[in-house]
């Protein structure tokens, strides 16, 4: 695999590399674990070193080990203590996000105890940007943050920053759940083939809305850079920024687009599910040696965040979930228009009340094939100017084992494959062809 | 035509202007936001707010609810409930924490070396072309450069209010210092008096309201400029709560935020008028 970042990656102890990965120890009392139990037990009943040393030469650990397992239930002990997560070594956390409905398990972690359980004394941080949120975490006053998927990606790339800063994406936080918004005055322009001259809005370059939102246009035959403008706008500002006229509509997180129909401004023009289904939009990003260097602080803080995603996943928990968010102290917007973004029974700002229950998941498996498609749109809107290799990118940012060891750890089922076919705009991505997806288009920088 | 006014009509002329201007308001907004469009089934009206439902957009709030609103943040300014839900009164508290120490850092080093300045021609006109280029140079500029160098939201929004509140003081007290009266000087030296002296005591009080001049410019700038630099930074303050409730649209909230800022804004300056008036002198 070709090595794109200059990190050391020193073997575990182990015996094994695990390219930026916590270890993977066994947990049922065999390995390095088992093996710390049972000396710890022989130095427990044979507390002198001369008499231990004698014992062991003359019997051998196996046969002593036997004859104290016939007192002492060694098996039991051993997957115990394998089995107790060892203490973080940092308990106090700070983690940035931005108040939008994608942040939802970070936030509701707080309120709803799941960092608390734990053993974590994590303190919420709400942010002004996306910008913010990378500059404040590469400076390290966030230990941990939530991010859009592509933004460790670029980051760890080198992209947008002015050096190669590793990040990871440890888990994704939300599937689906985003819109495009439209000005009410363009009730009828419900074609994007009619969109000429449009003035958008997506919350970052680095973003999948900006790639969608592209990538729906050029379907439409409009090329993205010249037929239509996109700005960067903060998620807040969209709606203000529509009810001035500024714009013609967005492509962004909710509760905005959700806001803009609560006060009249816009309607919702067509929600990104069905663009691609299962799409991917925030991450909880950590620093690349976080597994290295806080190896149970980071396992501590996975069980939480895939604790608190799949609980925000179950419908029957969506509107307890709403609650607990909306206040001032979170996403800070009327609970009626976040109730409706989760439970998917909402207004659509043209008189209808739609029922779509998977208007936005949340479902962690940072799947590589997901980091494929957007490398390859940074290809080709000229974002990243150079060759990568897409896979081993993929694989070093997307950390699929520790998401799947998490998942497995709280009991749900972690995906096999980390690379999926994918359905976008009603075309197939393979992320092993990821070349010839790329070729295909005739719109591209 | 300079007949003194009487201080209670003038304050009557200011009740009635502020009346007529908020009733005018009140009233422009009656009935605002009405959409005047078909009702649309209840099950929809209720998911949307009241002027959506009817085909409108939210207006502006009137000045009623703006009051409203006022009684509830103030009767309970100094509540904590969470690092991003805290009380008026304490966002408005670390605006001013902020503010303060950025200025009297700034006027730590200003006052002295306004003074090395005003006391040497040669260094006046080597530094005054810097002093002049960074001078006009706007907060939210300084901001991303703050932030990365120290990489340090709450000492760069320190460093913001420091490097932009540092010039009117700075300037202000080269110049009174290098306006001293040639004779005061003379007389000094014709008693004998040593270079601290001097400074001390015949410099230092002779330009002192200039200085104080100065200090007075720069408090207002640094509070101009703590409401920028926190709705970028985030985290507290009075700039970042304004920010907030532009999240969350709340138009009302910012109405309030205007309010508040304006008056700690005057409060701070009548403090330091008070304090210019304490070293005024007359001939």
């Amino acid at each position: 695999m070709a090595r794109i970042f200059g990190n050391d990656i020193n073997p575990c102890e182990c015996g094994r590399t695990h390219a930026g990965m916590a270890c993977d120890l066994p947990t049922d009392g065999t390995g390095a674990m088992g093996q710390a139990v049972e000396e710890t037990i022989l130095r427990a009943v044979f507390p002198d070193a001369a008499t231990r040393r004698a014992m062991l030469t003359t019997f051998g650990a196996a046969t002593l080990l036997a004859a104290i397992g016939d007192q002492l239930p060694l098996g039991i002990a051993r997957e115990a203590f394998a089995q107790t997560p060892a203490a973080p070594e940092k308990r106090d956390l700070k983690i940035g996000f931005i108040a939008i409905t994608c942040a939802t398990p970070i936030i509701m972690a707080d309120p709803m105890g799941f960092y608390r359980r734990q053993g974590l004394n994590v303190e919420v941080i709400r942010t002004a940007g996306w910008a913010v949120i990378r500059d404040r975490s590469i400076a390290r006053e966030f230990d941990a943050a939530h991010m859009l998927a592509p933004m460790p990606l670029a980051m760890s790339l080198g992209v947008g920053v002015a050096s190669p800063q590793p990040w990871s994406v440890a888990a994704i936080e939300n599937i689906n759940g985003q819109a495009i918004t439209l000005a009410n005055k363009h009730r009828d322009k419900r074609d994007p083939k009619d969109w000429r001259g449009f003035r958008f809005a997506v919350p970052f370059d680095f973003s999948i809305h900006n790639y969608l939102l592209r990538a729906y246009i050029a379907e439409a035959g409009l090329d993205p850079d010249r037929d239509i403008q996109i700005r960067a706008v903060p998620p807040p500002e969209m709606v203000a920024n529509l009810r001035a006229d500024n714009i013609d509509g967005f492509l962004g997180p909710d509760p905005f687009n959700q806001r803009a129909v609560f006060d009249g401004v816009g309607f919702i023009h067509i929600l990104t599910r069905e663009m691609w289904d299962g799409h991917p939009c925030c991450a909880f990003a950590v620093p690349a040696s976080m597994p290295r260097e806080m190896p149970n602080t980071f396992a501590a803080l996975m069980r939480a965040i895939v604790e608190a995603t799949a609980y925000s996943n179950n419908q029957a928990n969506r509107r307890e979930v709403a609650a607990a968010i909306s206040g001032p102290n979170y996403l800070n917007q009327p609970q009626t228009v976040i109730e409706q973004v989760l439970t998917g029974t909402f207004a659509n700002g043209l008189g209808q009340v739609q029922r779509v229950p998977e208007r936005v998941g949340f479902e962690p498996f940072p799947y590589h094939s997901m980091a494929i498609w957007i490398l390859t749109q940074m290809r080709r809107w000229g974002q990243l100017q150079r060759e990568v290799d897409y896979a081993a990118v993929a694989q070093q940012v997307f950390l699929t084992l520790d998401a799947g060891r998490a998942m497995r750890d709280i009991g749900l089922v972690v995906p096999t494959n980390p690379m999926r076919t994918e359905t976008i705009l009603g075309k197939v991505f393979d992320p092993a062809q990821p070349d010839a997806y790329l070729n295909s288009f005739a719109i591209r920088r | 035509m300079n007949r003194p006014v009487s201080a209670w009509r003038a304050t009557l002329l200011s009740l009635v202007l502020l009346g007529a201007f908020l009733g005018a308001w009140e009233l422009a907004l009656q009935g605002a936001g009405q959409g005047g469009g078909p009702a649309v089934d209840p099950e929809y009206a209720a998911l949307v707010g009241q002027a959506a439902a009817t085909g409108g957009q939210t207006p502006m709030p009137k000045p009623s609810e703006i009051g409203a609103r006022l009684f509830q943040l103030l009767s309970d300014p100094f509540y904590i409930r969470g690092p991003n839900d805290q009380g008026i009164g304490i966002q408005v508290a670390y605006s001013l924490g902020r503010v303060l120490l950025g200025f009297g850092i700034a006027a730590l080093i200003a006052i002295p070396l306004g003074f090395v300045i005003g006391m040497s021609p040669l260094l006046n006109a080597a530094l005054n072309p810097f002093i002049q280029v960074l001078r006009p140079v706007s907060p939210l500029a300084w901001m991303p450069l703050a932030l990365f160098t120290i990489q340090d939201s709450s000492i760069s929004a320190v460093f913001v209010i420091f490097i932009c509140s540092i010039w009117p003081m700075l300037l202000n007290t080269a110049f009174g210092v290098s306006a001293v009266r040639r004779e005061w000087l003379n007389v000094a030296r014709t008693l004998e008096a040593g270079t601290w002296r001097t400074a001390f005591r015949v410099i230092l009080p002779a330009a002192a309201p200039t200085i104080l001049t100065g200090m007075r410019i720069s408090i207002g700038i640094a509070w101009l400029v703590i409401v920028a630099a926190e709705m970028l930074v985030g985290g507290t303050g009075i700039g970042y709560w304004v920010w907030n409730q532009w999240n969350n649209l709340s138009i009302a909230d910012i109405c309030i935020a205007i309010l508040l800022i304006g008056l700690v804004g005057l409060a701070l300056d009548r403090l330091l008028g008070l304090l210019a008036r304490a070293v005024a002198w007359h001939e």
